[in-house]
C-alpha cells in the first residue's frame, strides 16, 4: 500500500486503477445454501470482497425477557474475520463493526415479515471473510439471500453497492483503495422491486448534483446485483417443472 | 405471459419458480397464502415457492421453510423437559410446545403424588396433536385421540418440512407406494418427522435411504415411478 501519490486512481485513458469503467461493478459470484447447519446461508463476492451470511429462525429468544409481544426480534451480528484485512483485525467486536451490525440490521429489518412470528428471534450473522471494500453492502446482499434460502418472508431482495467519488469522477462499486484515498463513498441498499431505499449512507462532500447522479448510478449497479440474486436462487431449482 | 381473468390479471404461470418480491398478480384475483402480500393493487410473493394458479386463484407451495404450528396439525415431538404438570416438547418451529399432564394422562392425578417421568421422560418422542396455538401462545398438545401418544419402536426419521407434502404425494400416491414396496408402516407428521416401522433392519434401512432420496429430489418430475425402482433394486440387492 502507498500514499496518495503513487496511486493513480482515474487512468489517463479515463479508466479506474484496476481498469474498469466508471460505471462498472467488479466481477460478482453469488452461492446459496452454502453451510449445513444454517437455516439459510449465502456467499457473495463482489471482486476481492468475500461475504459469508448465515441465518438462523425464527426461533426461541433466550434471554425471553427480550422478545417483543407483537414481532420476532432480528439480531445482526457483523463480523471481520482476524485473516480478512491485511495486518491481522482483532476478533474482538469493534466499535466500527457494532455500528454496521446495527445500520446492516436496520437495512434488513422492513424487508422481514418480522410481524409473523411473535416473541420469536431471526438472527443474521454476516462474517467477513475478506475484505476490499464494500463489505457492508456486500454483506446487506449475501444477508437477505440467506433469508429467502431460511423461507423466512420477506418483501423482496436486498441489494446494496456503494458508489464513490474518486479524482472528481464518480464511480460505481467502489475498492478498498479507492474508498481510502477518493473524497467521498455514499453505500446505498434497496429493495429493488418495490423501488425503496433501506440503507443510505455518505461519507465525504458530494454536491447535491453529484449526489443525485451517485444514487441514479448506484440504481443502476442494483439492478445488475439484484439480477445476479435472483439468478443465483434459481440456480438451485433448475429442474423445477411440472410434477404428476 | 399474462392471463386475464374477469378483473384481475395473473403474471405467473401455474407451477411456474417465483422468488420473494416477484410480481404474481394484479387487480381482483384471490391470494390464498399466508406468503402473498398486497401493495396497492399488486400481489407480491415473499418467499421461494412453485405458484399455484387456478382461474383466479393463487397459491404458493414453498420450496424452503419451517414448521409453523397450525391447530389440528399431527406432530412427532421430542420431550426435552419435565415440569411438575406439564411436559415441554419440541416440535421443531419457532416456539416449544406444551403438553399438559391432564390431558396426557386418562385420570385424575396429583402433582405431589405423580411423577411425571414415569409417564414421558426427556427424550421420548410422542405423537400428538396440536390442539391450541395463537399468536399470543405457546402450541398445546394433545393426544386425546386414537393413535396418538408415546413411540415405543420403530424409528423416527427427519426431512425438511417444506419436503413433507411430496412424501405423502398427491392423493396418498407415494406413502401408499412406500408402504405397498416395504410393508413397513409410516406416518407423516406435518413438522416433517417420519415415525417408520418396519418389520426387518434391511427393509428399514432401504425405506430411510428412500426417504432421503425423496427429500434431495423433491423437485423433480416422475418421483415416485423413480422412487419405486430405487426401493425394488435395493431389494433385489439386498436379496430380499
Amino acid at each position: 500500500m502507498g500514499k496518495k501519490a503513487d496511486i493513480k486512481l482515474i487512468r489517463e485513458d479515463g479508466l479506474r486503477h484496476d481498469g474498469r469503467k466508471p460505471d462498472e461493478l467488479r466481477p460478482i459470484k453469488m452461492e446459496v445454501g452454502v453451510l449445513n447447519n444454517a437455516n439459510g446461508s449465502a456467499l457473495v463476492e463482489f471482486g476481492k470482497t468475500k461475504v459469508l451470511a448465515a441465518v438462523y429462525g425464527p426461533r426461541e429468544l433466550h434471554p425471553r425477557h427480550m422478545s417483543l409481544p407483537d414481532r420476532a426480534v432480528i439480531r445482526c451480528r457483523y463480523h471481520m474475520a482476524p485473516f480478512s484485512t491485511e495486518e491481522r483485525k482483532s476478533p474482538a467486536p469493534s466499535r466500527r463493526e457494532i455500528e454496521l451490525s446495527k445500520v446492516i440490521r436496520e437495512a434488513l429489518e422492513p424487508v422481514i415479515f418480522s410481524e409473523l412470528y411473535p416473541r420469536a428471534t431471526i438472527d443474521i450473522f454476516i462474517e467477513v471473510l475478506q475484505a476490499d471494500g464494500g463489505t457492508r453492502t456486500t454483506g446487506i446482499t449475501a444477508a437477505s439471500l440467506a433469508l429467502a434460502d431460511a423461507g423466512i418472508p420477506i418483501r423482496d431482495l436486498v441489494a446494496g453497492v456503494a458508489v464513490g467519488k474518486v479524482d472528481g469522477v464518480l464511480v460505481l462499486d467502489i475498492d478498498q483503495v479507492e474508498d481510502e484515498f477518493g473524497e467521498a463513498d455514499m453505500p446505498v441498499a434497496m429493495m429493488p422491486t418495490l423501488g425503496k431505499i433501506t440503507l443510505l449512507q455518505l461519507n465525504g462532500v458530494l454536491t447535491p448534483e453529484e449526489f443525485k447522479e451517485a444514487l441514479r448510478l448506484a440504481e443502476k449497479g442494483i439492478k445488475e446485483i439484484y439480477r445476479l440474486q435472483r439468478e443465483a436462487l434459481r440456480k438451485r431449482y433448475v429442474e423445477v417443472s411440472l410434477e404428476e | 405471459m399474462s392471463t386475464e381473468t374477469v378483473k384481475g390479471k395473473v403474471y405467473v404461470e401455474n407451477r411456474q419458480l417465483v422468488l420473494p418480491g416477484e410480481l404474481l398478480a394484479e387487480g381482483d384475483v384471490q391470494a390464498q397464502s399466508p406468503y402473498i402480500y398486497k401493495v396497492g393493487e399488486k400481489y407480491y410473493s415473499a418467499i421461494i415457492g412453485l405458484a399455484s394458479v387456478e382461474d383466479n386463484k393463487l397459491n404458493i407451495i414453498p420450496l424452503e421453510g419451517f414448521y409453523l404450528p397450525k391447530v389440528g396439525d399431527l406432530v412427532i415431538g421430542l420431550i426435552i423437559d419435565v415440569g411438575i404438570t406439564n411436559w415441554i416438547v419440541d416440535i421443531r418451529a419457532p416456539y416449544r410446545a406444551i403438553m399438559n399432564a391432564s390431558d396426557a394422562l386418562n385420570r385424575q392425578f396429583n402433582p405431589i403424588q405423580d411423577d411425571l417421568r414415569k409417564y414421558f421422560d426427556v427424550g421420548d418422542y410422542v405423537l400428538a396433536k396440536i390442539s391450541l396455538f395463537d399468536r399470543v401462545h405457546n402450541p398445546v398438545l394433545t393426544i386425546k385421540d386414537r393413535g396418538l401418544g408415546k413411540i415405543v419402536h420403530g424409528r423416527i426419521v427427519e426431512i425438511q418440512v417444506s419436503k413433507v407434502p411430496r412424501v405423502i404425494g398427491k392423493k396418498r400416491t407415494m406413502i401408499n407406494m412406500l408402504m405397498n414396496e416395504t410393508g413397513c408402516d409410516i406416518v407423516v407428521a406435518q413438522n416433517g418427522r417420519i415415525w417408520i416401522n418396519c418389520s426387518n433392519k434391511e427393509l428399514e434401512d432401504i425405506l430411510i435411504l428412500a426417504l432421503k432420496k425423496i427429500e434431495a429430489e423433491a423437485h423433480t418430475t416422475g418421483l415416485t415411478d423413480r422412487t419405486r425402482n430405487f426401493i425394488r433394486e435395493e431389494k433385489a440387492r439386498r436379496g430380499l
